[in-house]
């Protein structure tokens, strides 16, 4: 197991945000998170990667605690996020974007950079390579040098996993990768993130789109109010009561 | 550093070395000795305000924190100059780091609350510790600096000497810009949570930046020192940090250029207008109105789109 927590809460003022949570993913796992709007599906992102710190309960990656750490920290560690609201730097080209990624992974400091010495030089050489392989493999090869705000919404979702990859993952966190997609980039997403498994990398996603989360996921968890109401196969959950109640409503 | 950027500091480069030749007028000689002062301080707050999008409004006080650890060394207790100027900055990294840590922390726009308070205190410990700093009399009689030899002793030399330090300095900027460090920074303009969940450590990176921009700011106030030899709490109040924080937003926040645009017109300006007597505010008012309303991105900014244009008819 991967990512492990143990009743962990938020609150906002009086608002139960996420109460008593349990849930495990495991290791090379594509695991969905679902629910209706409002369930506290992001804030249990934003938990995991250290931006918001939980109100109580334990957060365990790769069997340490990361309850209390900063969200850097925790991306060093090996944990990397995409946005629900795409959040690019827009005034950096796309590659430079990517090359962000690779910050984590690199160490050249303030002093051999001012004074640009060999090692730093070469880093550089190094760092953008990587980027544009990162780039290629989600297919933006060719638009390296624009302005990540001509990117049609797709390939600006396309490029924040390529960012997200850059900095080498062990879990990556993706944060409804489908919304504003059309049908066939829907398509290729699901492609892309089985393709992201198979590389090693273990797969915690939020998403509406049913379609995408039944094919690609091998466990599916369901929030409602902050609580998990159901969580095992896609199957499972498609015929789970509880999960049609949330979701229709009950007469 | 890109090849732009060193296309136009070898252009640069060449033209200062040109201009003594062209104009022998002391007068000018010594405009532009204060120009590559002011422009090394707009240059490291360019670095905080336009990379790490943060304000500080008591620069004037890291200026006279290096100007004053020069004078009271070297003139009082008979330091080395070199030593005096190394002091200088050691002080001025270690101050900026004391307020750089609680202000910096903190999302928003703190520093600018906090080195408005810490420019002020300066003022007033420079007034008021007559033992020290002279009280607001000053410190005269300091000595020249001398390199490899020379004795800094003329205004040409001077010329040469701060503006040699100048071209180091933007050099090491745009060095740091064109690297992960600065890379870094820039994110952290666009989206501080994108930044932090990409690794990026933003508050310590702010706070390195702030100490650098102090550094710079001592290292100004040094040079500035030897070349005056006398320094008073006058030249170290809020009117200049004010006046900094203007070159860099009129020269354009997005460039260390720019800061060296903007330290230049705003150093020049005023020495060109005091012909005009009592109109002279009213025109620098008018000028630095009329940039602001038409190129909000700065002089750089406005010169970039002249130079885009220039190149689509071409």
């Amino acid at each position: 197991m991967i990512l492990h927590t143990s009743k962990i809460k938020k609150t906002f003022g009086g608002l139960v945000a996420v109460s008593d949570l349990d849930f495990t993913v495991r290791e090379c796992q594509i695991k969905a998170i679902i629910g209706p709007n409002g369930a506290g599906k992001t804030t249990v992102f934003n938990l995991i990667s250290g931006i918001l710190p939980p109100t109580g309960g334990e957060i365990q990656f790769q069997g340490k605690s990361i309850t209390r750490l900063k969200s850097y920290r925790i991306s060093s560690l090996g944990i990397s996020r995409t946005f629900q609201n795409v959040q690019l730097f827009s005034n950096m080209s796309v590659i430079e974007n990517v090359m962000i990624g690779r910050h984590p992974r690199t160490s050249s400091g303030i002093m051999s950079s001012i004074l640009s010495l060999p090692k730093k030089r070469k880093e550089e050489k190094e760092v953008r390579k990587r980027a544009m392989e990162y780039l290629e493999f989600v297919g933006l090869g060719d638009r390296f040098d624009e302005s990540p705000e001509n990117l049609p919404f797709g390939k600006q979702r396309l490029l924040e996993i390529a960012r997200a990859m850059a900095t080498e993952p062990r879990l990556l966190l993706l944060d409804e990768p489908a919304s504003g997609l059309n049908t066939k980039e829907t398509q290729n997403l699901s492609r892309l993130i089985t393709e992201i498994r198979g590389r090693g990398i273990t797969i915690l996603l939020v998403e509406h789109d049913m379609e995408l989360v039944m094919g690609i996921s091998d466990e599916i968890m369901v929030l409602n109010s902050g609580q998990k109401i159901a969580e095992g196969l896609p199957r499972e959950i498609q015929e789970n009561d509880e999960v049609i109640k949330a979701y229709l409503g009950e007469d | 550093m890109d090849k732009k950027d060193s296309l136009t500091l070898l252009i640069l480069t060449v033209c200062l070395v040109i201009f003594p030749f062209i104009v022998t007028n002391t007068y000018y000689i010594s405009t532009m000795v204060f120009v590559g002062i002011n422009g090394i301080i707009a240059i490291g707050l360019s670095l905080l305000m336009g990379y790490a999008g943060q304000i500080s409004i008591g620069h004037a006080a890291f200026f006279g924190l290096g100007a004053y650890t020069s004078a009271v060394l070297t003139a009082k207790l008979g330091f080395h100059p070199w030593g005096a100027f190394f002091l200088g900055i050691l002080l001025s990294s270690c101050i900026a780091l004391i307020i750089g840590i609680p202000s910096l922390k903190l999302k928003g726009h703190y520093l600018a609350m906090a080195t408005l308070g810490f420019g002020e205190i300066t003022y007033i410990v420079f007034n008021e510790l007559t033992d020290i700093t002279g009280g607001p009399s000053g410190i005269g009689d300091i000595p020249k600096i001398s390199l490899a030899g020379y004795t800094m002793n003329t205004d040409i030399k001077y010329y040469f000497f701060v503006w040699a330090f100048l071209l180091l300095i933007l050099t090491f900027s745009l060095n740091l810009i064109h690297s992960r460090i600065g890379r870094a920074l820039r994110s952290i303009h666009d989206s501080e949570v994108a930044a932090n969940a990409m690794g990026i450590n933003t508050g310590k990176l702010k706070i390195q930046v702030f100490m650098i921009s102090a550094v710079f700011g001592s290292v100004a106030g040094s040079l500035y020192t030897h070349y005056v030899t006398f320094v008073s709490p006058s030249s170290f109040g809020l009117f200049f940090s004010i006046l900094l924080v203007m070159m860099v937003v009129i020269g354009g926040m997005h460039s260390v250029w720019g800061a060296l645009i903007g330290a230049a017109l705003l150093t020049i300006l005023p020495e060109f207008l005091r012909a005009l007597k009592d109109f002279e505010i009213f025109v620098y008012g008018s000028v630095l109105l009329l940039i602001m309303i038409f190129l909000p991105r700065g002089l750089i900014g406005g010169l970039e789109y002249l130079f885009n244009r220039l190149i689509k008819k071409v």
